[in-house]
């Protein structure tokens, strides 16, 4: 059966490893490395990076970061941040990213999106969407890092980055994002219930149980966390262990018998 | 030892050159010239992309004769991962239908899902089953997780190709082998302690 996925999601900024809340109030909590270093030996299942800052100052992706963490990463790894053309996407993946993320230049050219995934296959293609709630009640899609509002209704952003070839779709709330209050599951089912491919939920986790709410009620295929790994003395492992008991099928490997415990609040801990 | 992992420019290549390294490989080479391939002792087809795309660049980097040369005369063991596994197969139909390298008999086509929480891609950690003995399992049990990260899967011609299976989309194929002949619709080089066990194994043959 397939497993359902526990994801940290590292954003950097200047290769410093940073957490905000709301999209807002960066706090440097660590170096990019090493934390890529501690997950490596633990059981996570994917990791997803982003460079919170490429697409504001009007960069490329980092090309050589990426290079530099491929070389210690032996965690499949999507690759976010700045991507504006096929070129770009071609250079990540070769960098050694599984996978890329493309949020805000999906608005501008939704054709990336389609000849990303003809090229290199929707495998490969996750789309990204940030999300808020307006004053009547709708969630509206923002590129920017959360900071431009592009007057798209979620469920139908969604579904047009499927048509064009995205092969998964990384939901983000922005008002949830680091807050560490739970996720929100109305934003996460919102999608599933229009798309087929499979959703990563992303902001506000603060414990295992949010995590089971956003895969139970919010039917996600994956769930992405930052602060909680960050800030907290909660692990993927125990996320895995206590998801096991609720009867989903998450990814346990016997062989290893290591103990985890150096992983708690692991970016902080490096300090 | 010499390991020559193909560079036709669809794949990640540090990744793969990294894993073979922690798995104790020594004289590893990534190799963008057929000629390359006449030394080899092990050849690894690594591959992220569409069908199509992989074998024009194939062709166009002059490697699929050469690979047929060194799998089918010299009798290398070559290992193809992702859709350098699927490039083994006569035909596929990512593009369009297209014509692969012809290792193994057999087609490539998109999964099909049996029911609504099948999702297409198929990502993520899913169990392998043997379907017979082989040295390149050495040390794996059956029902352990490799990662996946595919929408297209291999339908080989013959029973006895199938070295094992995975349970999503009715159980498709999700390793083959035909005597030195090895694919991987699985990521080894990211499937951690079991991929590297799988890596250790192809090496030592």
């Amino acid at each position: 059966m397939l497993k359902t996925r526990i994801i940290p999601t590292l954003l950097w900024k200047n290769v410093g490893l940073v957490k905000g809340i709301g999209f807002d109030s960066w706090r440097r909590v660590g170096s990019l490395l090493p934390a890529i270093r501690v997950y490596n030996t633990r059981q996570v299942d994917e990791l997803i990076l982003v460079d919170i800052t490429a697409t504001d100052e009007h960069r490329s992706p980092d090309f050589e970061t990426v290079n530099e963490i491929s070389c210690e990463c032996f965690v499949p790894f999507t690759v976010g941040g700045g991507i504006k053309s096929t070129q770009d996407i071609k250079e990540l993946l070769r960098c050694g990213a599984d996978k890329v993320a493309i949020n805000s230049a999906a608005f501008k050219s939704p054709q990336l999106i389609s000849e990303g995934a003809q090229i290199f296959g929707s495998q490969c293609i996750v789309a990204s969407i940030d999300a808020k709630k307006n004053s009547r009640g709708k969630y509206e899609c923002y590129s920017n890092s959360g900071k431009k509002n592009e007057h798209i209704e979620v469920g139908e952003w969604a579904k047009k980055l499927e048509e064009l070839g995205a092969g998964e779709i990384l939901i983000t709330s922005i008002e949830q994002d680091g807050t560490m209050k739970g996720y929100d599951t109305n934003l996460i089912r919102t999608i599933t219930k229009v798309v087929s491919i499979p959703v990563i939920a992303s902001g506000g986790a603060g414990n295992y149980e949010d995590m089971y709410k956003a895969i139970e009620k919010g039917k996600a295929s994956a769930v992405a966390a930052a602060s909680i790994f960050h800030y907290t003395q909660q692990t993927p492992m125990e996320a895995k262990e206590y998801l096991a008991t609720k009867n989903v099928p998450v990814r346990i490997t016997k062989i290893s018998q290591d103990d985890h415990s150096s992983d708690r609040g692991l970016v902080l801990g490096l300090f | 030892m010499q390991i020559v992992v193909i560079d036709y420019g669809m794949s990640n290549l540090g990744s793969i050159g990294n894993a073979l390294s922690e798995c104790g490989a020594e004289n590893v080479i990534i190799a963008n010239d057929p000629k390359e391939l006449k030394s080899a002792t092990h050849i690894i087809l690594p591959g992220v992309g569409s069908f199509k795309d992989g074998m024009d660049n194939l062709v166009k980097f002059g490697f699929k004769d050469a690979i047929r040369d060194a799998a089918l005369v010299d009798k290398v063991p070559i290992l193809g991962i992702c859709l350098g596994m699927q490039l083994m197969a006569d035909k596929g139909y990512e593009g369009g239908e297209v014509d692969g390298l012809g290792l193994i008999s057999g087609v490539v086509d998109k999964l099909k899902p049996v029911n609504k929480q099948e999702k297409i891609p198929h990502v993520g950690w899913n169990e392998i089953y043997c379907k017979q003995k082989n040295p390149i399992f050495e040390g794996i049990p059956d029902g352990t997780d490799f990662y996946f990260v595919h929408s297209y899967h291999f339908i080989p011609k013959k029973k006895s190709n199938i070295l094992s299976e995975t349970p999503y989309c009715g159980n498709f194929v999700s390793s083959i082998v035909s005597d030195n002949i090895y694919g991987t619709q699985f990521h080894p080089e990211k499937s951690q302690r079991p991929g590297f066990q799988l890596l250790r194994n192809f090496i030592k043959l």
